[in-house]
């Protein structure tokens, strides 16, 4: 199978693992997606690091866009590239954060550790309250 | 690129700027995700067998190939490179300290783990 096929089934096989054998129902959630697209910049950034310092490369047979370059970054941006990275890496890595988070989920949902819970952040002086500046 | 120059360390160093991203929300963001450790490990080490898996498979069908120069030159079984293990380990532990800091900040938002009666099911 190429990079591309299993970036693809990976995404839908963990959203299945979420949804159905966890039943965590982390894509349903506000508190998943508004981390997501926290972790989502800081996963163009490092992807962008990885692949344009050409610390790893890709097959062209494999991926959507073209074999890397033996020297020099790849396109930055098209070719099935976004900041310098394969579209696939953002799957594989959705993928990873995903069955991360769910699990997380599911074994606190288990009683494993469930406590002690976050916060409040410093700022704030208990759960329930404002922000105290 | 660039001319500061990581060398074998460049891989790790830009583990170390996701490292560097997250780990203050520990202490902010009161997160507590190092003092639930075991829960941590347990929602590790699944994912990073699958995923370790899933990288000798492609490291081996040749999707993809780093740069020796830029890692650390330690492989495990599979040609599997240690950078890799400590990627697997890295990002989840960011996810999750992301996911929790959150949670920190938006106390009502249900994440699926709270006391059964609480989540609304």
């Amino acid at each position: 199978m190429t990079y591309t096929q299993l970036a693809v089934g990976s995404v839908v096989a963990v959203v299945l693992i979420d949804l159905w054998i966890l039943r965590t129902r982390m894509v349903t959630r506000a508190v998943f997606w508004t981390s997501y697209a926290i972790i989502f910049f800081f996963q163009l950034v490092t992807n962008g690091m990885f692949t344009g310092f050409g610390v790893v490369k890709y097959d062209g047979e494999s991926i959507i866009g073209e074999t890397s370059p033996a020297v020099g970054p790849p396109p930055f941006l098209g070719e099935g590239r976004i900041a310098y990275a394969p579209v696939e890496d953002l799957m594989f890595g959705f993928a990873l954060i995903l069955l991360t988070i769910a699990l997380w989920v599911f074994w606190g949902r288990r009683g494993v550790q469930r406590t002690p819970v976050a916060g409040p952040p410093v700022w704030r002086r208990s759960p329930d309250e404002g922000i105290q500046v | 690129m660039g001319s500061v120059s990581f060398g074998q360390y460049s891989y790790v160093a830009i583990l170390g700027f996701v490292l560097l991203g997250c780990l203050w929300l520990e202490v902010a963001l009161r997160t507590r995700v190092f003092r639930r450790w075991r829960r941590l490990l347990l929602a590790i080490a699944p994912a990073l067998v699958l995923f370790a898996i899933w990288d000798v498979y492609a490291i081996a069908q040749g999707h993809w190939w780093f740069d020796p120069e830029l890692i650390l030159g330690i492989h495990l079984p599979g040609e599997l490179p240690l950078d890799e293990v400590l990627f697997f380990i890295a990002i989840p532990v960011a996810s999750i300290l992301t996911l929790e800091a959150v949670r920190s900040v938006k106390s009502h938002w249900r994440v699926g783990d709270e006391p059964l009666g609480e989540d609304g099911q």
